[in-house]
């Protein structure tokens, strides 16, 4: 299979390495055919995680048939390639919705098993790996494997949120929900503090299936963590209004492209001040319920193609780290002040209920709150404050996201990752040479202690 | 029920993007390759996604004795047959043109097995007097180069004979269109050096379907390669003939 030697990042731009790709276009030929390969869909990890510096990555992107769809069971089967956008376009209008989706569809199937991802329902309905039925794996010895949560269980809970390292997922069998409309119904709610915008998130009364909370990251002092609960669900028939015309299309904006790197200091305290400022007072206003699409409510991002461009040539860093719910909202607030103490800005700043734990050996999710921030590569300063961040997430029992992370150490990701010598005894059963193998599982130790 | 398509060298990227566009039309398909799991795949998302019936069979160019039954099977699965496109090719590599045994590969699916199936299509077709033939050749087939002149020569030919094909078919009203790409993002090219001005097989797809509510007889995609091959077709052969191409 011919190569192509290129330099490479994920999401954030950040780390930038030289990777020999390779993209196969028939089924039969996603194998691992080097010492060193990782499977890569559509590289929205942030980080490291589809990267293989000087080594083999795998494009899924063609292989993305859709191979089987059961309308009365809402029960799709694909090749991994697949994404999350294709999906929707064939199952939205038939009425089926998907039953976990990140913030962005533009993802392959593969790299939503493998990462485990969570959606904003997480506290009702878990992560993406707990509505599959069954994957098609390839092993490191070419041979194919078909794992549910009851046949080859172990390698399907160690595949699912393994990050790529146990081997190709080829196919994916999953379980959709179904949708009266494509429409959600949604409502905001003000918080003018951190201890408000917790209590929103905890009550029952201002909670939906999809919860989720926006916060200005530059508030300090009594109005740290301020921000806006956003919570909403799938609109009901009886919620349309009667002119609204078919209830499962919406219609669909042209998305928009940044078309060049915006300067690196175009993202600074000021401006993201002035946008935060901005933003809370006009959220803040929509306090009434209403309507909107699931594309703006969902993926407001993909609306603007690119826009990891926005944050300069040297890239970003998302910090995505889950704190445990005991004591999690002295851990929020302890990591809020080390942040805004920093004074580095950062212009996204979001805020989740995690439900239980799953069954993923290196799943993220546990119960708990997660906060993600998208931070501006200035200066290696940077990388100071998030090894502080680190800390106080072990403190509170938590853990980072790995889809998201470029900087992790070893020592700190075993510690956040309890299960990994479980994880690791399934891998080495499958994968005794370490073949699959990535950028981030070098830097953070994960497999290769097979002797 | 829907007008039906020939696709041949259906798993080729090219050709899963030509063969949805013409789903998207709602266009049933006929696929045809020497891969059949591949074939399966393909035609059970082509389903999917744009609802259409689709059938796939086996078909390889270079056993022309299998290529009227061939014909006969899918046109007793799709009576209502009334077109048919030719994508499938093998480039061969540098090899191919210091060893004939791989040559002679490169000749017969590009031409040989191409003449073969287009000749039972046309005679098909000529007495329906109505259809179309889109064959695929290349810009490659334009002007003979030191690095691939057996696929050029066997795609000029093609080239060549589709123009006679068009000139006989005429009188009857069958459409026969010669598609002539630059450098498509497929499986034939990932990784080659030297790419340039790369279309994405969409691209091409949806342009090879767009052509049949034109005029055109040759159509260069994406069009600005008319221009190049212009150029390169004017360079005079003594000094064409020293350049590294
Ligand atoms: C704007 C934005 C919003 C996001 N929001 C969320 C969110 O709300 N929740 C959330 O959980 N995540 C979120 N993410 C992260 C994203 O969902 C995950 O990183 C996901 O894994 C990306 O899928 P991908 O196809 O791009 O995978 P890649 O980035 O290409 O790969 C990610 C990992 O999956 C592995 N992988 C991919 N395909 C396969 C395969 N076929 N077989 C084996 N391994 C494979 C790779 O090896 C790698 O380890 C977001 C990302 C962006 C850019
Ligand atoms: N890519 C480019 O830059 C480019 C440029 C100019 C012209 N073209 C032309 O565009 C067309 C499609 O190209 P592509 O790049 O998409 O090609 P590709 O991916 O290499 O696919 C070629 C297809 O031809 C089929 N094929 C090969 N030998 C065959 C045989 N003996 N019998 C039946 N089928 C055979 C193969 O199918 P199976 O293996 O499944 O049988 C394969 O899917 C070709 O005619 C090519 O010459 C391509």
């Amino acid at each position: 299979m011919p190569t192509l030697i290129t330099s490479l990042s994920g999401w954030g731009r950040y780390p930038v390495q030289s990777c020999e790709l390779e993209r196969p276009e028939r089924y039969a030929d996603l194998r691992p055919d080097a010492d060193s390969v990782i499977a890569r869909g559509q590289g929205r990890s942030y980080g490291d995680a589809a990267l293989n510096e000087n080594g083999r990555v795998l494009l899924t992107e063609r292989v993305n048939r859709l191979l089987e769809f059961d309308a009365e069971k809402g029960i799709l089967r694909a090749e991994a390639g697949a994404t999350l956008a294709e999906i929707l376009d064939v199952i939205a209008p038939k009425g089926w919705f998907l039953p976990v989706t990140p913030g962005t569809k533009f993802v392959s199937l593969g790299g939503c098993v493998a990462a485990d991802v969570h959606g904003k329902n997480h506290h009702h309905e878990g992560s993406f790996g707990d509505h599959v039925l069954g994957i098609d794996l390839i092993l490191a010895d070419g041979s194919r494997v078909t794992c549910t949560p009851d046949d080859n269980a172990e390698l399907f809970w160690a595949t699912v949120g393994g990050m790529g390292l146990t081997g190709i997922i080829g196919e994916v069998t999953f379980k959709l929900i179904p949708i009266q409309s494509a429409h959600m119904m949604v409502r905001h709610h003000a918080a003018d503090n951190l201890e408000q915008l917790f209590q929103h998130l905890q009550n029952p009364a201002i909670d939906d299936r999809y919860t989720v909370a926006w916060m200005d990251s530059l508030a300090t002092g009594k109005k740290l963590g301020r921000g806006i609960a956003m919570c909403g669900h799938h609109a009901a028939a009886e919620e349309l209004p009667v002119d609204i015309g078919h209830a499962f299309s919406t219609r669909q904006k042209r998305s928009r492209s940044v078309p060049f790197d915006l300067p690196g200091w175009a993202l600074n305290p000021v401006s993201i001040g002035a946008f935060n400022s901005f933003y809370y007072q006009l959220e803040e206003k929509k306090q009434q319920p209403f309507l909107t699409g699931y594309d703006p409510y969902f993926y407001p991002l993909d609306a603007v193609g690119h826009w990891n461009r926005l944050y300069g040539k040297r890239g970003f860093v998302q910090y995505q780290c889950v704190v445990s719910e005991p004591s999690a909202f002295d851990g929020i607030k302890a990591l809020l002040q080390e942040l805004s103490g920093s004074r580095r800005p950062s212009f996204l700043a979001v805020l989740k209920r995690f439900g239980a734990q799953g069954r993923g050996l290196l799943s993220f999710p546990m119960a708990g709150y997660t906060l993600a921030l998208d931070l501006p590569i200035r200066d290696d300063g940077l990388f100071v404050l998030l090894d502080k961040l680190d800390e106080i997430v072990l403190q509170h029992g938590g853990r980072v996201y790995l889809a998201k992370d470029a900087r992790l150490s070893a020592d700190s990701f075993r510690a956040m990752y309890p299960r990994y010598a479980e994880w690791l005894r399934i891998k080495n059963a499958v994968d005794p040479q370490n073949r699959f193998s990535s950028s981030l599982s070098r830097r953070l130790g994960i497999g290769g202690n097979a002797t | 029920m829907s007008e039906a398509v020939l696709i041949l060298g259906a798993t080729s990227a090219i050709a899963r993007a030509t063969a949805a566009a013409f789903a998207a039309r709602g266009n049933a398909l006929y696929l045809a390759s020497r891969d059949e799991e591949e074939l399966r795949r393909i035609a059970a998302d082509l389903r999917l996604r744009y609802g259409v019936e689709v059938h796939y069979g086996l078909f390889d160019a270079e056993a022309t004795d299998t290529h009227e039954a061939f014909l006969k099977s899918v046109v007793t699965a799709m009576p209502n047959l009334s077109g048919m496109v030719l994508a499938f090719s093998y480039l061969g590599d540098q090899q191919a043109a210091r060893d004939f045994s791989v040559g002679v590969k490169v000749i017969a699916s590009n031409f040989t097995g191409a003449a073969s199936i287009l000749s039972h299509c046309a005679n098909y077709f000529e007495p329906l007097q109505r259809g179309f033939i889109i064959g695929i050749s290349s810009v490659a087939g334009d002007r003979g180069r030191q690095s691939n002149y057996v696929y050029g020569a066997a795609k000029g030919a093609l080239s060549l004979y589709l123009q006679g094909l068009r000139n006989r078919l005429y009188a009857s009203g069958v459409r026969v269109i010669t598609i002539k790409p630059g450098f498509v993002d497929t499986a034939m090219t990932y990784g080659l050096p030297g790419l340039f001005l790369v279309a994405s097989p969409q691209a091409i797809g949806e342009r090879i379907v767009a052509t049949l509510s034109k005029s055109a007889d040759v159509v260069y995609l994406p069009w600005f390669w008319r221009y190049i091959m212009l150029i390169i077709k004017h360079i005079p052969e003594p000094i064409f003939k020293r350049m590294k191409l």
